[in-house]
């Protein structure tokens, strides 16, 4: 049984690399890849699990890292957007200007990484719904969508 | 962040977690079974929810368990809605769950999370109730499994430390033709002004509603109702919306008036199927 009272140091495998961390039980992944490993590629928003800023990946798929305790993640594998390393998604975004400010960019370019990875083949109906899942406030969804498209081969 | 600090358990068995429910309680942590935890973390963090240590039942075998055990289909307490609608064993409870929240949360919200929480939708207990579900609950007496309505009269019935492991739902009800529709107010992802969500049995129409009254539910009178094919079928809505069991809710999301009219109308495509 895994258990943690209170404060504990715990070992997290984040990126490929185990990092070992001390953490209040609870801690928000967010809160401990930001402080503690100054991955801040993750930017917290809401905070709330509504605006997805946050989104990481967990064992591939896409989490809110401010909805995730950080012990919840002991036994999975984590990836910030400092572990993608070129992938397509990125280059689209920039070829597609799909962000203005940037703020929200890392949220999305995870949850749309995540995307093509799990479902190469996704319908517009598929996609639209993961991109749901993230706030743009500069409005840069035809730009985001776009660049999804262009990593689908289904750009016009 | 969280404003307090708690004891964080990850129990590998259903004795081991109900055993810390009962130690934690007795020591006055007010301890909670947390699954997703999607809902006790931003309650939390808004300070509207204290707990001095959380049960994490994702350690849990039974809890996790998802698919067919001869014909009947088990669905653990902890599996996470996208599982669910990915995998499309329980096509109306895929269609469902896959408008909760937002794609990336539903990887989070277990389906106990959604029926257990607070939030009044708990619309993934919708196809549950039409499908006459079992459940099956882990207490300090041991373990009973019961109809699923019979433990769920808006919200879910459990005793001081009971925990959800699973539900059981007959293969039978798994391929019935089916009707879903949630209408919200202005984006698709929001709290919905009503979600209507039926099966065809036999030619019988099984219906379940959230977001009409405060609290989601099935009526067997609404039922009787709308499948009395001796009268017209307005007539069939008008007399189903006059056996509704409980004030429809008015609010942000939409007037009284307006969910009736919206009930009317998407009872009539129920009707079509």
């Amino acid at each position: 049984m895994i258990e943690l009272r209170d404060i504990g140091s715990i070992e997290l495998d984040i990126n490929g690399e185990k990092r070992k961390v001390t953490i209040r039980a609870a801690e928000t992944l967010l809160h401990t890849l930001r402080e503690q490993l100054g991955l801040t590629g993750a930017k917290p928003g809401c905070e709330n699990g509504d605006c997805g800023a946050c989104t990481v990946l967990v064992d591939g798929w896409p989490i809110k890292s401010c909805l995730m305790l950080t012990i919840e993640a002991v036994g999975h594998s984590i990836t910030t957007l400092e572990g993608l390393n070129n992938v397509p998604m990125q280059k689209a975004f920039l070829e597609n200007f799909g962000f203005q400010c940037g703020y929200c960019t890392s949220g999305f370019i995870m949850v749309c990484h995540a995307l093509a990875t799990i479902h190469p083949g996704a319908d517009n109906d598929t996609m639209a719904d993961w991109l749901q899942s993230n706030i743009c406030r500069c409005t840069s969804y035809e730009e985001i969508q776009n660049a999804v498209k262009r990593v689908l081969g289904k750009d016009d | 962040m969280i404003p307090f600090d708690f004891e964080y358990y990850r129990p590998e068995t259903i004795s081991q977690a109900i055993d810390l429910f009962h130690s934690l309680a007795k020591q006055g942590k007010q301890p909670m079974y947390y699954a997703g935890g999607t809902e006790i973390i931003s309650m939390a963090r808004a300070n509207s929810i204290y707990t001095g240590g959380v049960i994490d039942i994702k350690g849990i075998l039974e809890c996790n368990e998802f698919g067919y055990r001869g014909t009947k289909l088990v669905i653990g307490s902890a599996v996470t809605l996208t599982n669910i609608s990915e995998s499309n064993l329980f096509p109306i409870l895929g269609m469902t769950v896959a408008r909760i929240a937002d794609h990336t949360i539903q990887g989070k919200i277990t389906l106990g999370g959604n029926i257990a929480g607070t939030i009044i939708y708990r619309e993934a207990a919708l196809p549950l109730l039409i499908a006459d579900s079992q459940v099956v609950i882990a207490g300090f007496n041991g373990t009973r499994q019961v109809p699923f309505s019979q433990v769920f009269d808006g919200r879910i019935k459990l005793e001081e430390g009971e925990l959800i492991v699973r539900f059981i739902i007959d293969s039978k009800y798994t391929t019935l033709p089916f009707f879903h529709r949630k209408i919200t107010k202005i984006d698709k992802i929001d709290y919905p002004l009503i979600t209507v969500v039926a099966l065809k049995k036999d030619e019988r129409i099984l219906v379940g509603f959230s977001g009409l009254c405060n609290h989601p539910f099935r009526s067997i009178e609404m039922e009787d109702c709308l499948n009395d094919k001796s009268i017209p079928r307005e007539e069939r809505i008008k007399n189903a919306i006059s056996c509704i069991p409980a004030p429809i809710q008015q609010d942000i999301h939409g007037s009284g008036e307006y969910r009736r009219f919206v009930l009317e109308n998407t009872l009539m495509d129920v009707l079509e199927m």
